[in-house]
């Protein structure tokens, strides 16, 4: 049994995606988040046990939309998305398609196996629907499963992302993009993970990825090449500042664990051992934000982080209200602040006297 | 976000209430607007599911759609929302005043009153905007015929999501948005944009603390458009995968979902009624009530919908308006609310003084005629970030340029012109006297000329050239 075993208990590990890697990486300094989801904690069970439950469900109808949509354009062999990539110039005319199965837990490693194979051999234009890649996380290896691969004849690769949100008069709700965005660069920096290591050029993986949403009120695709180069440099810089999490680990006490079967009293003094970094951006990325916002209460953290900012990094509320008020500053590199958020208190005084 | 607005927050925090930052109220609050409250379905591509509508708070009318995904369905439902909704919008083109222009050479008619639409946040926007954009190139003839309303609907709610991009338009408000530049809470912003949330803070119920209250907010229903996924799993799917949909029953429980937001919108009116309003907000709405006149006379003359996108001279000349009703707002506001001023202050952009000498009647004959330069000298009583040669306004006259000649320590040298009547010698009260507390600013609401941009059919090829105009759009 491995230490990040330890920390999960008995229970199933939940897996790393995309999604989780892109909300680790919006929030790197976080490190419960780092050790949480490493040890494959379920953090929506956790956080209903002890008494902070999000919501972070989904939609049914949401999900009977993007999987009816997903559908369509897998039918017959992949008729209407090939013809739709062509649109954008990313596939040939005659491609093959190799689908590597279902989404399921057991598979992983052959799927991951059969994704090599197909990668290794000679190029040929083809679809490769359901591929399995692996990505480092803080010292961990995640599986991660984009929607296809499409294989184009010169021997280039593109990431493709299939979402349901729609894009209206070329479009579409710019959180969703960058979402999508930061998602597909996940992908793209693990299939370049990938051919290094078969020993092929890491180049071939292209930064144009492509989206493939429905276009207006329809449910006619549409696809828009996205540039996410961007994306990958920030993925790469927070990577590799992701702290090591088996060093995490390592330091934590030995009663330190989040089997969920423990008593709550427990499972808090856990967490308190493990150190947050709230910002309110959790709230809609990580479903323990509210615990950890109430943990936070009282920081300016809590307000935001301009809020923060603008009080000059000061961390805590009562402080800043006892600087505004004219208290001396505890040290000298706040004299500088402590001067601004008298002279906004006396300001401000002025004007609601006025 | 300034340091002036965090510390509120800081404040508001601290106190367990919501702490105003603002002394006036910046927007125009109608006598009669109409509250619209949408619902999306979850998934579609903006479809509606239902909307509570009204012009009173006793009368909320209640449109359901059953089967969202039904395009029949939806496109009866715009017609009926078009029926509640056009009469509203319609119902201010009776009295119309005579406006001179041209320097009096000639006249136009504006409107007398405009109508003014309430939806709870941004989002509602968005999903007026959308729900524009998906009807108003409908045909009441062809292929898929729907009801007259809905192509002129479509084109009503384009005309008013348009609007709500200008700064200082009054015409389409966002409840949250209003209830911002009034207040601010003591949590993040994020957790601002929640309605019930908010309000918690500003007008927190009887014998409960704020906290609690936010906490409890957060836990209602949203106010849309987005439905609750729980509520879409538990309730909304149920129902509706019924063979036959039980409407009855699906208008009972939309009418549960949105009436707490109904009624949360009307208390934001309330408190915003309360508060005394600014001075040049009459001013912004006058330019409301004529852009409301110019679209209703566009669509009188028979012109067409608005265009999915604009053309780059179009888009220029939008951009260049949106910038100057931009500026034009910050300045307004700070020249209406001594405590948005505060932020000037202490950015460095406006100071306050008294004023030590004062020489009215200074004559500068150096020119070809004999011009009124009075001379005035201020001792700031903070810190003064401007240079000499700076042109500086006085909210108290703002007709009246001050232009610094020179600074000595906390002593501003100032040299007046304008606002002082046409005379050698100025008219009573229009030169600062000795003694008068003054503040003064690098603002100004020196009016900006509007640009000018090339006709459609001369658009440079660095823009795309001319538009070429595609006959299968």
């Amino acid at each position: 049994m491995t230490s990040l075993d330890r920390l999960r208990g008995p229970g199933r590990p939940k897996r790393h995606n995309a999604r989780t890697i892109a909300a680790l990486t919006g929030n790197p300094g976080c490190s419960r988040r780092a050790v949480l989801d490493a040890a494959g904690v379920d953090k929506p069970k956790l956080a209903e046990r002890i008494g902070f439950p999000g919501s972070f469900g989904q939609s049914r109808f949401a999900l009977a939309r993007g999987n009816s949509f997903e559908k369509m354009l897998k039918a017959d062999g992949c008729a209407l998305l090939l013809e739709t990539l062509r649109s954008v110039g990313v596939s040939a005319e005659d491609v093959g398609y190799d689908d590597l199965g279902a989404d399921e837990d057991d598979t992983l490693a052959a799927r991951h196996d059969r994704t090599r194979r197909l990668l290794a051999g000679e190029a040929r234009a083809a679809l490769i629907d359901h591929p399995l890649l692996t990505l480092a996380v803080g010292g961990q290896t995640v599986f991660l499963e984009p929607d296809l691969i499409a294989f184009q004849a010169a021997g280039r690769l593109h990431v493709v992302e299939i979402k349901s949100f729609a894009i209206v008069d070329g479009q579409a709700d710019s959180a969703k993009v960058s979402g999508a965005a930061v998602q597909a660069a996940v992908y793209v920096l693990a299939l370049r993970q990938l051919l290094r290591s078969l020993g092929h050029d890491e180049e071939l993986v292209s930064h144009d990825v492509v989206l493939v949403c429905p276009a207006n009120f329809t449910l006619r695709p549409e696809a828009v090449v996205l540039d996410v180069r961007k994306q990958l440099s920030t993925l790469r810089r927070q990577l590799t500042r992701l702290a090591s999490v088996s060093s995490l680990v390592a330091a934590l006490p030995e009663e330190v664990s989040f089997d969920l079967a423990l008593p709550v009293p427990a499972l808090l003094s856990s967490l308190a051992a493990v150190a947050a970094r709230y910002a309110p951006e959790c709230l809609s990325a990580c479903e323990l934000a509210v615990y950890c916002r109430h943990e936070a209460a009282g920081t300016t953290a809590a307000l935001g982080r301009p809020v923060r900012e603008a009080l000059g990094g000061i961390t805590t509320v009562e402080s800043v209200l006892a600087l505004a008020a004219g208290a001396p500053p505890p040290a000298e590199d706040l004299a500088e602040a402590a001067a601004l958020l008298r002279a906004a208190a006396r300001l401000r005084a002025e004007a609601l006297a006025e | 976000m300034s340091t002036l607005t965090a510390l509120a927050r800081a404040q508001a925090y601290a106190d367990g209430r919501a702490a105003p930052i603002a002394t006036v109220r910046h927007l125009h609050v109608h006598e009669r607007p109409l509250v619209l409250i949408p619902l999306a379905m979850a998934g579609e591509a903006h479809a509606p599911l239902a909307a509570l509508v009204g012009t009173e708070a006793a009368v909320p009318r209640l449109l359901v759609v059953a089967q969202p995904r039904n395009r029949d369905e939806r496109f009866a439902f715009v017609s009926s929302l078009a029926s509640v909704v056009l009469p509203y919008l319609e119902s201010f083109t009776g009295l119309a005043e005579p406006i001179a222009v041209d320097r009096g050479r000639d006249v136009r008619y504006r409107f007398v009153d405009a109508p003014q639409v309430w939806v709870p946040n941004a989002g509602g926007v968005d999903f007026l905007r959308l729900l524009g954009r998906s009807t108003r190139f409908r045909t009441v003839d062809g292929e898929y015929p729907v009801e007259p309303g809905v192509p002129l609907l479509g084109r009503w709610l384009t005309f008013l999501a348009n609007s709500a991009e200008v700064p200082g338009s009054s015409l389409l408000l966002n409840a949250v948005q209003a209830l911002g530049l009034h207040w601010t809470t003591g949590q993040s912003s994020a957790e601002d944009a929640s309605l019930a949330a908010l309000l918690a803070w500003i007008s927190p119920p009887a014998g409960s603390s704020v906290f609690e209250a936010a906490r409890l907010a957060e836990q209602s229903a949203p106010a849309g458009p987005a439905t609750d996924p729980d509520f879409d799993n538990r309730v909304l799917a149920p129902l509706m995968s019924a063979a036959s949909v039980d409407l009855p029953r699906l208008t009972e429980v939309l009418r549960d979902v949105l009436t707490p937001t109904w009624e949360l919108m009307w208390r934001t009116l309330e408190l915003l009624r309360e508060l005394p309003i600014g001075t040049r907000v009459a001013g912004r709405w006058d330019g409301d009530r004529d852009t409301y006149s110019a679209f209703v006379q566009h669509l009188a003359d028979g012109g067409p919908p608005q265009p999915r996108r604009d053309g780059a001279v179009a888009a220029a000349a939008r951009l260049h308006r949106l910038e100057n009703a931009a500026t034009r707002y910050a300045v307004q506001r700070a020249f209406d609310d001594p405590l948005v001023m505060a932020e000037y202050r202490l950015s460095g952009a406006a100071f306050a003084g008294v004023v030590t000498l004062a020489k009215a009647d200074r004559i500068d004959d150096t020119g070809k005629r004999p011009v009124l330069r009075p001379r005035i000298m201020v001792r700031a009583s903070e810190p003064v970030r401007v240079e000499a040669g700076a042109a500086l306004t006085s909210p108290a006259r703002p007709a009246q340029k001050a232009t610094v000649i020179s600074i000595t320590g906390s002593d501003v040298l100032l040299e007046l012109s304008g606002g002082m009547g046409r005379k050698l010698t100025a008219e009573p009260g229009s030169v600062p006297e000795v003694g008068e507390r003054l503040l003064l600013t690098t603002l100004s609401e020196a009016y900006r000329p509007g640009g000018s941009f090339p006709d459609p059919d001369q658009t440079p090829w660095t823009h795309g050239g001319p538009p070429v105009f595609d006959q299968a759009e």
